[in-house]
């Protein structure tokens, strides 16, 4: 498996961890607290902090696992850690995808805010289609890596 | 869901007649990943022309004979 299918795999799996831990936790406090009294903004700032180093971390992790894995099959480290023209269509394409779910999702913010929606609202909703174009453009990726592009 | 691209190609055949080249010497020389070599061989990744050209390079044979296109009816 190529070293970038393996961050994308990462970026997959914290992505699809922490925002729902995020939103578990928070829309679990509607149930006793108004969307107008909910401090929000730690809880993101802290879900979107932990969503960067873990992304780091699992990198660094899957940069020595492949290191070790070359090392091993006594193969050449650099063929694994090597990004070509495939490796950047494919995240290219991914990208624009998640990209344009992202924007549709921006729609959904306007929308909030026009119609003068609470901020916690505003910002799930803005958290929620970042997270959401995130994950599409990942699941792109691994799917052209694994079924063509 | 078939294969992405029509292009078709004879990498593969071209490797075993140049002295069963492993996928590993054609990445080196072409400068890409392993990978992107086996899914080449496999129609999953139709490369760049300028790729292609390398890959022909490589081989030391034309375009057309590594790479094809099916005629339109």
């Amino acid at each position: 498996m190529p070293f970038e299918e393996k961050v994308t795999w990462v970026s997959l799996v914290v992505m699809g961890v922490v925002p729902v831990a995020y939103f578990v936790i928070m829309l679990g406090r509607l149930g006793d607290t108004s969307a107008a009294d909910i401090s929000y903004q730690w809880p993101l700032l802290i879900a979107i902090g932990a969503s960067v180093v873990l992304t780091i971390v699992g990198s660094i992790l899957a940069g020595i696992g492949t290191g070790i894995s070359a090392e091993l099959r006594g193969g050449s480290a650099s063929d694994e850690f090597g990004k070509d023209e495939r490796d950047v269509r494919i995240s290219r394409h991914g990208d624009r995808i998640g990209f344009s779910v992202s924007s549709a999702g921006m729609v959904g913010v306007l929308a909030l805010t026009m119609l003068e929606y609470e901020y916690f609202w505003i910002a799930s909703a803005l958290y929620l289609s970042f997270v959401v174009g995130t994950l599409v453009a990942s699941m792109v990726k691994i799917a052209s890596y694994h079924r063509g592009f | 869901m078939g294969k992405p691209t029509r292009v078709t190609n004879r990498v593969r055949a071209l490797r075993f007649a140049a002295g069963e080249m492993t996928q590993a010497n054609l990445a080196d020389r072409v400068g890409v990943t392993r990978q992107t070599v086996i899914a080449i061989e496999q129609g999953r990744y139709s490369p760049s022309l300028e790729m292609a050209f390398q890959i022909a390079r490589a081989f030391n044979v034309p375009l057309d004979d590594v790479f094809q296109y099916p005629e339109v009816k």
